[in-house]
């Protein structure tokens, strides 16, 4: 019998998983970044996972919110499988190989949004048992009006399903999107002690949050793989190749 | 009460009291012969005045064409392939096998759970796991298992299509020779197939016998399920 699969917790790598999670607007991605460019400064071998699956899965998952054929179970499952390639091929992988991996938004979002839709609750955790705990997973809280204010003010056009529009809570797209984040800070909430996410307050100065995350991380990182520390030159070329 | 329950944690929003209809699945390896069965008691129960639905593995209109498309390219890895599967078959269960429960047919599956449980166990997927994810599917009403020994299934698969990638279980590179291969890797199947006669109450059918003797056997199981038995 063949028998590979590890289960939550179970894992053991050298290298060291950071997730940042939180309803949109909350700043998470920004305070990736710039951990990203501290971390690479550092000499770590920094890995940013992106949600860069396969071209097959993509293409489901986007023809099935095009034409909204997905219901909660189908939505649940095409993002669970999502997940699982990103995580046999772009978590694991660098894991093994010592380096920091980064990713912006993980197994919480899954957790919380499909439970929003009416999933239970136990199985979702279930389904996602085969990924990696984080070393730290940080959670952005933010008030839904400071992150309404940061969407609204930034984006052109909420999504049908990003906006849980597929839950039928209102018809207008922003109402719809309010109700939706709503809920899904209360499950963000209950998963604070569940899982023991590291709360971030995201109404500070994006300094202050990043000096915060920075010292977190740092004492977490004992015993990573270093290259040489690099110079500022270096940062130059980094800059080219920043993702937002 | 409903007639129908799940096997673990169910659907959201499902009434399972409507549905009057009949599961009926046909299982078994590669090769025993289960579409032909499902041809023939499709036109049998079709002329003694039942609705039909036939459905069967990556058939789903969400994921089939792209999941089809992934075996060929085989660069998904053990994980990702099993959920991928279970995608396909949520959306033909909520989609195709519900709807037509609820509208009173007989739904003949072509495989169903314990087949991509199988594959998914000898792959590495721990069985646990995959009980656990597989909670929202339907227990069937009956569940035949149509059984070939591997010497069998050789020759049968000889004298049709040939030795395939998949059915062979190259991707678990137990050697470079396709016919080494595909024994181990049925026999392997076989053996997770037997394991889950007496957990999911399989009913054996020998399928070793020509197709008109199955079908025999076969339709009338098929007709004792359509009695109530």
């Amino acid at each position: 019998m063949a028998s590979g699969m590890k289960t939550y917790g179970k894992h053991r790598f050298p290298g060291r998983l950071f997730v940042v999670e939180g309803i949109d607007g909350s700043g998470k991605s920004t305070q990736l970044l710039l951990l990203q460019k501290w971390l690479e400064s550092e000499g770590y071998v920094v890995y940013f996972s992106e949600w860069n699956s396969s071209p097959l899965v993509r293409d489901v998952t986007k023809r099935g919110k095009k034409k909204k054929m997905l219901t909660p179970m189908t939505f649940s499952l095409i993002h669970a499988t999502d997940f699982a390639d990103r995580t046999e091929h772009h978590i694991i992988p660098p894991l093994k190989a010592g380096a920091v991996v980064l990713a912006d938004r993980y197994v919480y979002t899954a957790f919380a949004r499909d439970v929003v839709r009416g999933v239970s609750p136990q199985w979702v955790r279930q389904l996602y048992d085969f990924a990696v705990k984080p070393t730290v997973g940080f959670y952005f809280r933010t008030p839904l009006e400071v992150a309404m204010k940061r969407i609204l003010g930034g984006r052109n056009a909420i999504k049908y399903y990003e906006a849980g529009m597929d839950m039928g809570l209102s018809d207008d797209v922003e109402e719809s999107f309010r109700m939706f984040q709503a809920h899904i800070i209360e499950e963000y909430e209950k998963m604070v002690s569940e899982f023991g996410l590291v709360v971030i307050d995201a109404t500070r100065s994006i300094e202050e949050q990043q000096a915060e995350v920075r010292q977190l991380v740092s004492n977490a990182l004992t015993g990573t793989k270093r290259t040489k520390v690099r110079r500022w030159l270096d940062l130059a070329s980094l800059a080219k190749g920043s993702r937002i | 009460m409903a007639r129908f329950s799940f096997f673990g944690q169910g659907l959201p929003n499902i009434d399972l009291g409507e549905l009057k209809g009949k599961l009926v699945v046909l299982e078994g390896t590669d090769g025993v012969g289960r579409s032909t069965q499902i041809g023939l008691l499709k036109q049998w129960l079709e002329n003694h005045g039942h609705a039909v639905l036939d459905t069967g593995m990556t058939r789903s209109a969400l994921a089939g064409k792209r999941l089809k498309q992934a075996k060929e390219g085989h660069t998904l890895g053990p994980i990702t392939m099993s959920l991928f599967y279970a995608t396909d078959f949520a959306d033909r269960l909520e989609n195709e096998i519900l709807p037509a429960l609820r509208a009173g047919f007989v739904v003949l599956t072509d495989r169903y759970i314990y087949s991509l449980m199988a594959r998914a166990s000898v792959r590495g997927n721990d069985p646990e796991w995959l009980r656990e994810v597989y909670g929202f599917a339907l227990k069937p009403d009956a569940i035949f298992y149509l059984r070939l020994s591997v010497d069998d299934l050789v020759t049968r698969v000889l004298h049709s299509s040939g030795f395939d990638y998949w059915e062979s279980g190259m991707d678990l590179h137990m050697g470079e020779d396709l016919y080494e291969s595909f024994v181990r890797y049925q026999r392997w199947l076989l053996a997770e197939f037997d394991k889950m006669v007496e957990v999911y109450g399989f009913q054996i059918v020998d399928a070793s016998r020509p197709i008109e003797e199955v079908f025999e056997d076969l339709h009338q199981h098929v007709a004792r399920v359509l009695n109530g038995h």
